[in-house]
């Protein structure tokens, strides 16, 4: 029994909060919830919060863009926030730009952000 | 002065005519410095030079590298490291150990047994020679990577410039180790004042080639993946035109002839997304 990466309904939005290094199984797993739960909760915009990991490897990119490129096929845009310098300096050296992903700087912009985005500005 | 020296004809001639020898290598070494080195200064020095070689040799020894002449040796890597830092040459510093052959060869060379000695004296003197020059590009490779440091650390500041917008003014050449520091500050900052828009500007970059694009490329990306906008300004309408002969692509990176532009544009933006929230989108 692996854990699981919690799901966290605000209103119409979904956080994802990611505290922990993750290994195969609980990204797999957190693709599954993720999918299931905008599709129950019919959510409009996705949060990933990565402020906690220190350590992202381009499998974690990978997912990080497969789960975006998901909630936007179901209806849903997400913004990854908080990453850390030292992340971003690698995600680059393994030449992962995460085209297609939205980002801000902290969890207060990303829901600013997202609002802007339902309002359709931005 | 009493002494079980191997070299009894080497060390008398030493102490006896100490002062005299002295005066003379202390000229020597005057002349070839060009009184960029006041005398009496000199004369100190070489003074305590002097005195050490002869405490190593009442020692009867000839060997540089052994425990009677640490004393020497710490003394010339000194005096080459002040020589260093003073803007001596090399060939001036090895020749202020040299220059003592040259004052006791009349002396020591007229007889047969003191020839011989001296010879051994002066492959003595070879290898502190040798010395100097090894303390003293070692004193000016220390030198260089601390000013490469300096370089580095004073070349990429990061400028707050207004409330959510700071610019990186890049000066000089871009390589893959400024890339990582001007990357690493720019994240940093923008973490440290909750900044939304990032300007790049590359006035002071001279040339502007697939490699250089390349990392201006990657810090725009890496501030991108932090969630802040990225813009570059500062192209010249030379860089603007080998750019393009080169086949570099920007893509969708915004890019502005100068900075006060893409201050503008990203004022602009900060002001919108300011009345947003006021207007209660949040």
């Amino acid at each position: 029994m692996t854990d699981r990466v919690p799901v966290l309904k605000i209103g119409d939005i979904l956080l994802v909060s990611i505290q922990v290094d993750l290994e195969d199984q609980m990204v797999m797993d957190l693709q599954d919830d993720l999918s299931n739960r905008i599709v129950d909760t019919n959510a409009k915009g996705v949060i990933i919060d990565i402020s906690a990991l220190e350590i992202v490897d381009s499998f974690v990119g990978r997912m990080l863009a497969t789960n975006a490129s998901i909630s936007r096929v179901l209806g849903a845009e997400t913004i990854v926030v908080g990453m850390r310098p030292a992340v971003a300096m690698t995600l680059v050296e393994l030449g992962l730009s995460l085209q297609g992903v939205r980002t801000a700087l902290n969890l207060e912009r990303g829901l600013k952000l997202l609002r802007r985005l339902s309002a359709g500005r931005a | 002065m009493t002494t079980d020296s191997k070299m009894p004809v080497l060390v008398e001639t030493l102490t006896a005519q100490r002062d005299a020898f002295l005066a003379q290598w202390t000229q020597a070494v005057g002349e070839d410095l060009q009184g960029r080195l006041s005398l009496a200064e000199l004369g100190r020095e070489l003074g305590e030079l002097y005195d050490s070689i002869l405490r190593g040799l009442n020692a009867a020894d000839f060997d540089s590298r052994g425990e009677h002449f640490a004393e020497t040796r710490s003394l010339l890597i000194e005096l080459s490291r002040s020589r260093a830092r003073q803007g001596f040459t090399p060939t001036e510093t090895a020749r202020s150990v040299f220059s003592l052959k040259e004052v006791l060869e009349p002396s020591l060379a007229a007889d047969g047994k003191g020839a011989q000695q001296y010879l051994q004296f002066a492959r003595l003197l070879d290898d502190l020679g040798l010395l100097t020059t090894e303390a003293y590009v070692r004193t000016r490779e220390e030198i260089i990577s601390s000013q490469a440091e300096q370089l580095l650390e004073l070349s990429t500041p990061v400028v707050k410039l207004w409330d959510g917008v700071v610019g990186v003014p890049l000066v000089g050449t871009l390589d893959s180790a400024r890339t990582q520091v001007v990357m690493e500050k720019l994240l940093q900052t923008l973490v440290d004042t909750d900044s939304t828009h990032a300007i790049i500007d590359i006035t002071g970059v001279p040339t502007v080639d697939t490699q250089v694009a390349q990392h201006l490329l990657k810090t725009v990306v890496a501030a991108r993946m932090m969630g802040a906008q990225c813009t570059i300004s500062g192209i010249r309408p030379q860089i603007a035109q080998t750019i393009v002969a080169l086949g570099i692509e920007f893509g969708d990176i915004p890019t502005n002839a100068s900075l006060s532009d893409a201050l503008r544009q990203a004022l602009k933006e900060v002001a919108q997304d300011a009345a947003d929230d006021a207007r209660g989108l949040l």
